[in-house]
């Protein structure tokens, strides 16, 4: 994937010389092997600190804030989608924003990789569809496929929905059968086993937010959970105040998650927070027809009425 | 919100949804007589239940 990056670092020089865009948003190397961390890069003189690799799980749409001046950003699909729905949800207007779009070959689970180790990892590399992970101990070749993250395993939007100009070539897409077998697992148990799933889900949840921070659809000036007066929901470990957080948070996102990952690729206990946003978006394709952030023009189902929206829940 | 609280494993027949006028005394009694009736049948619940200790 590291072959795209010449083209980002030549396109985002170019801007940022000829004083288009005031910023371009990107990856930048972390501290740690397989770690990437958002980055806004000011000067020509800095692009050479951009990279991009199957590391960039997390979604660089949610940088993307209300600044006066024009910004580029990189995006892989699901960042577009998500500037997409910041563009319908007014929080960016679409002139404010020039895209490089990164079609994109799926990120890979480090939680996964790291199980495969007794010992820490200290270095990464790939080609093509092939990882090299080494540790002190051994060093493992894998096939990228193989540790793609849950969302990029059914992803069907590689490919940026809108850009201004492309650093690689567009990729097919993935056609599925079934978009949510994770979710049809979950349908198939029975009440008690279904609770018994999230709370051994949410058990190790150590209410840092991290899942909130890094969503690219958190952008309330004051989060519910933060609120005193009146406070919503408690503060603490108690298992239901983590329950009612991570619902609660969910709900929020619905008929607006693009399913990014950042929320998993940011949770430091490994917590698969999508298992809860998987349902709402599954409802939402199934009885509004709709995926969030493919189009610009098209209100989200939670903001518009039609007469043949169902309605059998209401008595 | 019902099918989510569903997916979690609450009981569907606890949340209920209705639109009733201020003029519609009978439909509001019958609601609540409905939601009542089945939320008994279901017995206490459980979960989402806070423990202060």
């Amino acid at each position: 994937m590291d072959t795209c990056i010449e083209k980002i670092r030549e396109l985002s020089a170019d801007l940022l010389e000829k004083g288009e865009v005031e910023k371009v948003i990107g990856f930048a190397k972390g501290t740690i092997p397989m770690a990437t961390s958002p980055i806004a890069v000011k000067t020509k003189q800095d692009v050479d600190k951009l990279v991009f690799n199957s590391t960039c799980g997390l979604n660089l749409a949610n940088y993307v804030s209300k600044g006066k001046g024009k910004i580029a950003v990189i995006a892989k699909g699901c960042d577009a989608r998500n500037i997409v729905t910041h563009i319908v949800e007014n929080q960016i207007q679409r002139e404010q924003i020039y895209i490089i779009g990164v079609p994109c070959t799926g990120m890979v689970d480090k939680h996964k990789i790291a199980a495969l180790f007794e010992d820490e990892i200290i270095e990464f590399s790939e080609d093509g569809d092939t990882l090299t992970v080494s540790s002190l101990l051994n060093t493992q070749t894998l096939k990228k496929y193989d540790y793609l993250k849950g969302n990029c395993l059914y992803c069907t939007h590689k490919n940026p929905v809108l850009y201004d100009v492309l650093a690689r070539d567009l990729v097919e897409e993935q056609k599925l059968d079934n978009l949510f077998p994770d979710v049809d697992r979950i349908e198939a148990l029975d009440e008690e086993a279904k609770w018994q799933h999230f709370e051994n889900l949410t058990k190790n949840c150590i209410r840092c937010y991290a899942c909130r921070n890094a969503c690219p659809l958190c952008y309330c000036p004051t989060c519910f959970v933060d609120e005193s007066s009146p406070q919503w929901v408690g503060k603490g470990q108690n298992k239901t105040d983590v329950n009612t957080f991570h619902f609660l948070r969910a709900f929020h996102c619905a008929g607006r998650c693009t399913d990014c990952g950042a929320c998993v690729e940011a949770c430091p206990m490994g917590i698969n927070v999508r298992d809860f946003t998987r349902k709402l978006n599954k409802d939402s394709l199934e009885l509004f027809g709709w995926e969030a952030g493919l189009d610009v023009t098209k209100r989200p189902p939670l903001d518009t009425y039609r007469p043949e929206d169902p309605d059998d829940f209401i008595k | 919100m019902g099918n989510l609280l569903e997916h979690m494993g609450i009981e569907k027949d606890r949340l209920h949804f209705s639109w009733i006028s201020s003029a519609e005394a009978t439909k509001f009694v019958d609601v609540v007589k409905e939601i009542s009736d089945k939320v008994r049948a279901l017995e206490s619940n459980k979960k989402f239940e806070k423990d202060y200790n």
